[in-house]
């Protein structure tokens, strides 16, 4: 008997990925970095790091802290700005056949919108991904992603300026994301992506000083793994556009427990440090547990959690 | 640059709580220049999370590349207990290493674990035939924590040493000797080692005029230039990042504080 090779292809509102493995945004640069490693053609899709209109410096060094199964930052947001990555970085994202999502951030609600426009009509752009959450910047980021009705402004001014797809994405350091979630569902959104960085801190006895230079930073990697878990089964069951699944993803069997949460996609972040070919490896161990338990596509198995 | 398993061939003590780890990786040693590095994939667990970055210390034929570390925490002690004929996750080689001159004298200056990759250096100063045209000043906190000097003298560069503790060669930190080579030889300089004494070469080197390259050292997440968690700030008020601008630079380039 012939078996046909399971269906990995998932439809993000009007926005169709080969896979539902992504990158991160900042944590896979701007795709060149990981040429060399990683066949980016076979990726679902490409968040690039964060943009802002004018380049950013980014926070003083140390800016890494490494904690048990976990990743500190405090970037800042340090990024090219969004004309030199039409100028420099998307000639060579454009050459690529999978779809390429920008992140962005603004200080304020004009700056969100003045992005948006600007990327508009730019070729090969498949999506924006709005960042309402980076914990490292005094101000713009987590201020829009802690309140509902700013996250909410957030989105419409994007969605008023730009048809491409919109991702919200959303920041876990709020009492209840699900509110959150329903307020940009409902200003438009055509998708969430959850969760940023958890704000954190580490401090160095010996000095008495914050490893960080800027004192707290935004936690990644596998420590942050059932938050974010629990966050996006919270939140597939109370919105009805679809979740993208993000936190701790190191394997193809931590992205399958976010599909069976109900994420539609996942990204993949610190991952990356650790096992540049970590995308790899999850895209293969998804399409092999389909094929083990005989489903032919990935739709048969978001939300397919037994309570 | 590639990602790829090496297997180890000896992890052997090589001074105090130093060793010296000996793999087979072909594709590395094949592509690697001096001054550049290796992020090793330390233990299968989930903790330590991060790779760790390890200069290149020497490459013997096309085979077999050499790191030479000093244990200092969790990750580094798990390495000394990786035996002869298991795999090591190696990404590499990367970053912009030293570049050579041929045509001025050189002269290399390590403090402590800053021979790990100033040996490289060597092994290719000396196999371009000029190792005895060519200096190198090893400093340490004493005798026993003193690496390589044997080596290096066997392949023909003069070799001067420092102790802080004045147990070898003389008593004080290695830029105590710098001023009279550099006055009477105006070589290009390549260091590594401590901020401190970086600072201190770099401050010489440009009160003489003299070409140095430094290869500094940083935090680093990813190594290829992803994350942006290693930078170093430049004269003209740049962040750059050390694992893909670097690790060496210019001295002249580097916001020295
Ligand atoms: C480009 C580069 C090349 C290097 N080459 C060598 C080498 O050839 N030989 C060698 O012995 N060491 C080298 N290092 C330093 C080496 O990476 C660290 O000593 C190592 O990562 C420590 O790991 P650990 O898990 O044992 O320490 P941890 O338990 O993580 O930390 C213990 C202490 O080690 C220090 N440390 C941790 N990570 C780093 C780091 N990335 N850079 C500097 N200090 C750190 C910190 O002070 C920390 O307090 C290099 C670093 C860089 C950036
Ligand atoms: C070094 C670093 C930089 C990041 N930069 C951004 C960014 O620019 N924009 C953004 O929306 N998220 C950023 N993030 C958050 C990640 O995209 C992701 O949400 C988070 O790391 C959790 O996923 P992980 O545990 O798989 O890494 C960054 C994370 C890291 C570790
Ligand atoms: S370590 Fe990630 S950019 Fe240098």
């Amino acid at each position: 008997m012939k078996k046909t090779n399971p269906d990995l292809s998932v439809r993000i509102g009007l926005l169709r990925l080969q896979n539902p493995v992504l990158t991160a945004s900042g944590t896979f640069g701007y795709g060149q970095e990981y040429a060399g490693l990683v066949d980016l053609n076979r990726l679902g899709g490409i968040i690039v790091k964060g943009l802002s209109l004018n380049p950013r410096p980014g926070n003083m060094p140390p800016r890494t802290v490494e904690t048990p199964c976990g990743l500190l930052n405090a970037i800042g947001l340090q990024n090219v700005g969004v004309e030199n990555f039409i100028a420099d970085k998307l000639p060579f994202l454009r050459k690529l056949s999978v779809p390429v999502i920008v992140n962005i951030l603004g200080q304020d609600i004009k700056e969100y919108r003045k992005l948006a426009e600007r990327l508009s009509n730019v070729e090969g752009i498949a999506a924006l991904e709005v960042n309402i959450s980076c914990p490292n910047v005094k101000k713009g980021g987590v201020v829009f992603g802690t309140d509902y009705k700013a996250a909410a402004r957030v989105t419409r001014a994007v969605r008023a300026a730009v048809r491409l797809p919109i991702i919200i994405k959303l920041s876990p350091n709020v009492t209840d994301i699900v509110s959150i979630a329903r307020a940009v569902e409902e200003a438009g959104a055509d998708a969430v992506s959850l969760i940023n960085t958890l704000t954190g801190m580490a401090i160095d006895v010996e000095a008495r000083r914050p490893k960080l230079h800027n004192v707290t930073g935004g936690l990644s990697g596998p420590a942050i793994k059932p938050v974010a878990l629990r966050m996006v089964w919270q939140v597939a069951g109370a919105v009805n556009i679809p979740v993208i699944g993000c936190g701790g993803i190191m394997t193809a069997a931590d992205a399958l427990e976010f599909l069976l949460a109900g994420a539609s996609a996942v990204q993949v972040g610190t991952a990356n440090f650790v096992n540049p070919r970590a995308t790899m490896e999850i895209i293969s161990g998804i399409e092999e547990y389909l094929a083990r338990h005989d489903l032919k596509d990935i739709k048969s198995l978001v939300g397919s959690l037994i309570l | 640059m590639e990602q790829g398993t090496a297997t180890v061939l000896e992890n052997r003590l090589a001074a105090p709580g130093v060793y010296r780890l000996r793999i087979e990786a072909p594709a590395l040693a094949g592509a690697a220049g001096p001054g550049q590095f290796l992020m090793l994939r330390i233990g299968q667990t989930l903790d330590p999370l991060l790779r760790r970055p390890f200069s290149i210390h020497a490459v013997h034929g096309s085979r077999t590349v050499d790191i030479l570390y000093r244990v200092v925490g969790k990750g580094t002690n798990i390495l000394t207990t990786l035996r002869s004929g298991e795999g090591l996750d190696i990404v590499g080689p990367l970053g912009c290493g030293f570049s050579w001159r041929e045509e001025s004298p050189s002269l290399l200056v390590a403090g402590g674990m800053g021979i790990a990759p100033l040996f490289f250096l060597a092994q290719i100063i000396a196999k371009n035939g000029v190792g005895d045209k060519t200096s190198a000043l090893i400093g340490a906190r004493n005798k026993t924590e003193l690496l390589c000097v044997e080596e290096l003298k066997a392949m023909g560069l003069q070799v001067q040493v420092t102790t802080e503790d004045g147990s070898a060669g003389k008593r004080g930190l290695v830029t105590g000797l710098l001023t009279n080579r550099v006055a009477a030889l105006r070589p290009v300089i390549y260091s590594c080692g401590p901020y401190p004494m970086l600072h201190a070469v770099a401050s010489l080197a440009m009160q003489y005029g003299l070409s140095c390259q430094v290869s500094l050292e940083s935090f680093m997440a990813c190594g290829l230039g992803a994350c942006l968690g290693c930078v170093a700030e430049m004269k003209n008020g740049d962040l750059v990042r050390v694992c893909k601008e670097g690790p060496v630079f210019d001295a002249y380039e580097v916001a020295w504080k």
